[in-house]
């Protein structure tokens, strides 16, 4: 950026609004790691705001114990569904963007729009038919769920990656005899992993964060992390500090992804629109 | 960060509008994608014709009836005081969520904007609540807005205000009454402020410094150039935020569910929808209810969905 004098000696003001907000973006974050910090001993709603005096880990333990088993479950949720989601947009973005077919400028929109919808619209038929194809209660059922309804905005970053890929190189392939599979598999496959990233991380966050269809679809013993903590919050029995030591843990994956992949999952964001 | 559009950033194609194709490959083609448009047709339009269906029935129970009722389920809703405080606490909700989030998101990109050293830094903190699901949140939220406001019980928020000596910013927060549903949509901003940061930056991004520097030649303030020139220039990005933002919070479910409970003061359309379907078993009510959220988000996306995509056909 190209600066001017005024702006130079007004820069310094600026980081006061910043810091101030950064305090607040950092607070539930403090309080979630300073209250798992604490001792039994120490915790206490009166004390909220003061520092540990020396660091505990009971409450990530407690915490640990109880959502050891949902952590798991969320893994085995997401894993597959985060990689069955990127192929099928790849190959969803790949066709609508290279090979369009009459009727894709009908289909895309249409797919698009399936993004959109209040999910609440569609949850009755979804659990009578999940009953009916007796995959009500298990994982797999999830994970089909997650998968479709991550078609459009799978199907939508990687039909924007393929069509800033110039023509020239698909048509180079055909020239050379190339269908469309090979084509696929080794022109653009290969230089389409930024995007596998990008459509990843993004349904691994939104499968791993997403509460309404785990909560409807999964029984007790299948529950994701996120159904499990919303339930020991929801209890008496579990004391508040547990509560925010596995608030913490419950976000430790995505947040690391974050930290370490933000650059991808910022791209995803961008691209699509919020899913939740 | 590239200087991405937002909106619905539908690519533009870059090939020569008119390939040759091949009529075998075109099958291939639509042979490729037909898992996942009949997948998406089957699990979207299908569920939403059938959810339609359940809507004018008269299903109550565990066992599926579609005994026709015309519209009484709508008018029953019509007519109902829980689905009156559910619109009443959409309304609040959405303006304190979109507001907040235009205005914080605004603030800070023009504040990013100005070309400082920590940028990436900044930018990164305000983004991460993006990756953190609205139940770990909320559970944290829950506990710092602790509704005690008897000074001896103070924890949360109001304790912080009380040691800061800010005392008359002690609250209620979610237990207010009429205006309780507020404290959950600041939950809510604090999540998705820094989501709108990221649209309006890169917008101004978008915006060329010579226009800016034309402005100044022409004698005007960099507060007149933010208000003259570049605030009008924003206008597609505040739309695309506003109608982004606006849908979501008619489908806010999560956020509340974790940070207090299903409660009817803080009830609202997704969640009566839920517990009247699938605690109460009044099938057809809650297909109503789900009628009347989809038209609402209807409403705002597909006018943006067609504008969107009739830009892109334009080139």
């Amino acid at each position: 950026m190209t600066a001017q004098t005024g702006v130079h000696q007004s820069r310094k003001w600026v980081y006061i609004p910043l810091t101030m907000m950064a305090l607040f973006y950092l607070l539930p974050m403090f309080v979630m790691l300073n209250t798992g910090f604490k001792s039994f001993a120490e915790v206490s709603l009166a004390t909220m705001w003061k520092l540990p005096t020396s660091l505990s880990i009971e409450n990530f333990q407690a915490a640990w114990e109880i959502l050891a088993p949902n952590i798991w479950n969320s893994f085995r949720i997401v894993i597959p569904a985060a990689t069955i989601s990127s192929f099928l947009g790849s190959i969803n973005g790949y066709v609508l963007s290279k090979w369009k077919f009459k009727g894709a400028n009908i289909v895309f929109p249409l797919l698009l729009f399936g993004m959109f919808i209040p999910y609440q619209s569609v949850l009755i038929p979804l659990t009578q038919v999940m009953a009916w194809i007796g995959l009500g209660g298990s994982t797999w059922g999830l994970i089909m769920v997650h998968v479709i309804y991550g078609i459009p905005i799978t199907t939508l970053i990687f039909r924007n990656y393929f069509a800033a890929i110039p023509d020239t190189l698909v048509e180079a392939a055909k020239v050379d005899g190339a269908g469309i599979w090979q084509t696929y598999r080794y022109v653009l496959l290969p230089i389409s992993i930024p995007a596998f990233v990008v459509v990843y991380i993004w349904q691994f966050t939104a499968a791993w964060n997403d509460f309404l269809f785990a909560v409807l679809l999964t029984s007790q013993d299948n529950w994701p992390v996120t159904v499990a903590l919303n339930n020991m919050a929801g209890s008496q029995i579990i004391a508040w500090n547990v509560q925010m030591a596995g608030s913490f843990l419950a976000a430790v994956p995505t947040l690391l992804i974050y930290i370490f992949l933000g650059r991808f999952f910022l791209r995803g964001m961008m691209s699509g629109s919020l899913k939740e | 960060m590239t200087a991405a559009a937002p909106e619905i950033e539908v690519q533009q194609d870059t090939a020569t509008p008119k390939r040759k194709r091949f009529q075998m490959d075109d099958w291939w083609g639509i042979l490729w994608v037909l898992p996942s448009i009949l997948a998406v047709m089957v699990f979207v339009y299908g569920f939403i014709i059938w959810t339609a269906r359940v809507s004018v029935s008269s299903w109550k129970g565990l066992t599926p009836d579609y005994t026709y009722v015309g519209a009484q389920n709508f008018v029953n809703l019509a007519s109902d005081r829980r689905f009156h405080i559910d619109v009443k606490n959409t309304i609040i909700f959405t303006l304190v969520f979109v507001i907040g989030c235009l205005l914080i998101g605004l603030g800070l990109a023009i504040l990013l904007d100005k070309g400082i050293r920590a940028e990436g830094f900044y930018r990164s903190l305000f983004l991460f609540p993006m990756a953190i699901s609205f139940i770990v949140t909320g559970v944290v939220w829950r506990w710092l807005m602790n509704p005690s406001t008897a000074e001896d019980r103070l924890s949360g928020l109001n304790l912080l205000f009380h040691n800061l000596h800010l005392d008359f910013l002690i609250n209620s927060w979610y237990a207010t009454p009429t205006w309780g549903i507020a404290a959950v949509a600041i939950g809510a901003v604090w999540q998705m402020s820094g989501y709108t940061m990221a649209l309006y930056l890169a917008g101004l991004r978008a915006v060329p410094e010579t226009l800016r520097e034309a402005a100044r030649v022409d004698g005007a303030s960099e507060f007149q150039i933010y208000t003259r020139v570049i605030m009008p220039l924003l206008w597609p990005v505040t739309l695309a935020a506003v109608i982004i933002l606006g849908h979501s919070s008619l489908k806010v479910f999560d956020l509340i569910i974790a940070m207090v409970g299903k409660q009817i003061a803080l009830d609202v359309p997704s969640i009566y929808m839920w517990t009247t379907t699938f605690d109460g078993f009044f099938f057809g009510r809650g297909a109503a209810i789900g009628m009347v959220l989809l038209v609402s988000v209807a409403v705002l996306v597909i006018p943006y969905l067609w504008y969107s995509l009739r830009q892109e056909s334009e080139g």
